[in-house]
């Protein structure tokens, strides 16, 4: 009998898995589509690193920080 | 409308809005992950396939709801970095340290067994999938325990000191952070009221089908474990609130007195058990708080202190300084300070700019003696930090209410487990009313969580952080439009998730229901 090493039982694991789901396909759509929307559109159009686009560096960011905490 | 709601709502209720939905998910993921460990641990046990035939249908629905759920919380982490930008560097690494280990620990712990779970019956032995379940429900439950601890940082920030060339909070001690009184209670309350929402929706779902006639067995099977889980929860929950109420006595006065709209306090201080607020009461004028009231003597005093005689703050007495331990400085005297560390800060940065060491050792000093005080050197006046009262006031008595109902709904479930013939035997009326009330107790738990969250959170407001941070400064400089469209966005996406979710559980929960649930291949 071959012997199956601990990644290959990982994968068997995972594809035999997938196959056998029932409404586990379901799930992972909502899962794959929700994903996609948090990341590839609310993420990266609607959620900037706000300071990132103020400063360049932490030095900067402190700055700009202080300053705003300073005007409030 | 803009004008009115500024960006500041706008951003808090973005936040509250995500927070909620979010919580809709998660306590059902802590309290059913344990119970469906505990399931396969009789199976494991007894190795009755009827309990294997229970477990999977339970974890079926834990897997529905875990699938919906997951990276839910990760659109808050969106929210800290672009709307709630100031904040985000102030805290520097003491909320960024739990919530890396909760990304790196605890959510990889919980995807990588969660995997077993659902597809390793026929691979792995009886003995680690068990592991692997257990596992999962640990892995959760640790996932929550850095984001509530990061959480209790906010409402009480302790182990770190303000570094005034980095604008920053910077970590002294991880253990005064991941240990304070606050943590451990609010960890404690959070888990043990997310096993009584996982136990209600489990009695929920029994009491539904055995309304509907079906798998008798397996619902009694569910019940049994489902309401001494339940029961165990509730109690726990009941002595971590006391302890809760104790710390929010010493930590924030303020959150106590506006839970119990309390505005001139006293010794042998009573609670009111029911009362409506006097809406023309403010903190300072002499209307009467409540239009009605039923109190209990002494009640207040021994929640707050365990001891029936001692004084408890009320608002006013709060403002002006009247805080039994406090240092007697009422918040007029706090904003005083609170505007000198802002000079200091200001003059800090000076200092650094001309390189006088000695100046900014001196100020560095000097700024943090006085540091607890720096929030209130934004407010405009003493009663801005008086939070929402009537929306505190109602949401807590809300939550203390529905809680009291639990306890004697899962003591009222443990005895019908063990003696099922004192419902067996009653009126078919009876009978179905009792299943009812158990199915409507599903949406109540819901309720009753989102009322300690809405408690915790508006009860200390106007603070982002509490004493350091009000709102107003903790936002980014955006507009209110943009973060108003986001608001929309959410409002849609997370509204779609909660709709998909209860319609998948409930075909689930439908469609299997009509199959054998006695036997574990259906």
């Amino acid at each position: 009998m071959e012997h199956k090493g601990f990644w290959h039982r990982a994968w068997r694991l995972y594809a035999d898995g997938f196959r056998e789901m029932t409404v586990g396909r379901t799930l992972w759509l909502i899962i794959a589509v929700k994903l996609i929307i948090f990341f590839a559109v609310i993420k990266a159009i609607f959620f900037p690193d706000f300071l990132s686009s103020k400063a360049g560096d932490d030095n900067g960011k402190a700055e700009y920080v202080r300053q705003e905490m300073q005007k409030r | 409308m803009n004008d009115m709601i500024t960006m500041v709502d706008w951003a808090r209720a973005q936040f509250a809005l995500t927070a909620i939905y979010h919580w809709l998910f998660v306590p059902l993921t802590l309290g059913l992950g344990v119970i469906v460990a505990i399931m396969e641990t009789i199976w494991y046990r007894t190795r009755d396939e009827r309990w294997l035939a229970t477990t999977k249908f339970w974890m079926t629905l834990f897997g529905v709801n875990f699938a919906i759920g997951v990276a839910t919380g990760i659109i808050l982490e969106f929210e800290f970095g672009t709307n709630w930008s100031n904040y985000s560097w102030f805290v520097g690494d003491i909320f960024g340290a739990p919530l890396a280990v909760e990304g790196i620990l605890a959510f990889f712990m919980e995807s990588t067994f969660i995997a077993v779970m659902f597809f390793g019956w026929k691979k792995v032995s009886p003995r680690f999938h068990l592991a692997s379940t257990w596992l999962t429900a640990i892995g959760a439950s640790l996932s929550a325990l850095w984001i509530l601890i990061a959480n209790a940082w906010m409402q009480y920030p302790t182990g770190c000191e303000f570094n005034p060339a980095t604008m920053r909070n910077e970590m002294t001690s991880f253990w005064a952070v991941a240990c304070s009184p606050m943590a451990v209670n609010k960890v404690l309350h959070t888990v043990t009221s997310a096993w009584v929402l996982g136990a209600a929706f489990v009695l929920g779902v029994s009491a539904w089908m055995l309304l509907k006639g079906r798998n008798d067995d397996h619902c009694r099977r569910s019940i049994k474990v489902s309401a001494w889980f339940g029961l165990l929860g509730i109690v726990l929950t009941s002595i971590s609130g006391d302890t809760s109420a104790v710390t929010v006595a010493r930590l924030q006065p303020m959150k106590l007195a506006a839970m119990e709209g309390l505005y001139r306090g006293s010794t042998d201080q009573s609670i009111v058990a029911f009362g409506i607020l006097n809406p023309a009461k403010t903190a300072g004028n002499d209307e009467d708080p409540f239009l009605f009231d039923i109190s209990i003597p002494y009640g207040l005093s021994l929640l707050a202190t365990h001891d029936p005689h001692a004084f408890v703050p009320g608002i006013e007495d709060i403002l002006d300084g009247n805080v039994p331990g406090g240092d007697s400085l009422s918040v007029a005297d706090r904003m005083e300070r609170g505007r000198a560390v802002r000079g200091m800060i200001a003059a800090y940065s000076d200092a650094a700019a001309a390189g006088d060491s000695a100046a900014t050792d001196s100020l560095a000093r000097a700024i943090n003696a006085d540091f607890r005080h720096f929030g209130y050197g934004y407010l405009d006046k003493p009663t801005d930090a008086v939070p929402n009262v009537p929306l505190t006031f109602y949401t807590f008595h809300l939550m203390v209410t529905v809680g009291g109902y639990l306890v004697l709904f899962m003591a009222l479930w443990v005895l019908l487990s063990w003696k099922p013939r004192l419902l067996d035997d009653r009126a078919p009326l009876v009978k179905k009313l009792w299943l009812w009330l158990s199915v409507a107790t599903v949406p109540l738990t819901y309720v009753c969580s989102a009322s300690g969250w809405i408690v915790a959170e508006v009860g200390r407001q106007p603070w982002t952080i509490q004493d350091l941070m009000p709102n107003h400064v903790a936002v980014s400089d955006l507009s209110a439009g943009y973060v108003q469209t986001t608001f929309w966005i959410f409002a849609v996406v997370f509204t779609a998730l909660l709709i998909a979710d209860v319609a998948i559980l409930c075909s689930q929960i439908s469609k299997k229901s009509l199959t054998d649930l006695d036997t574990p291949n259906t």
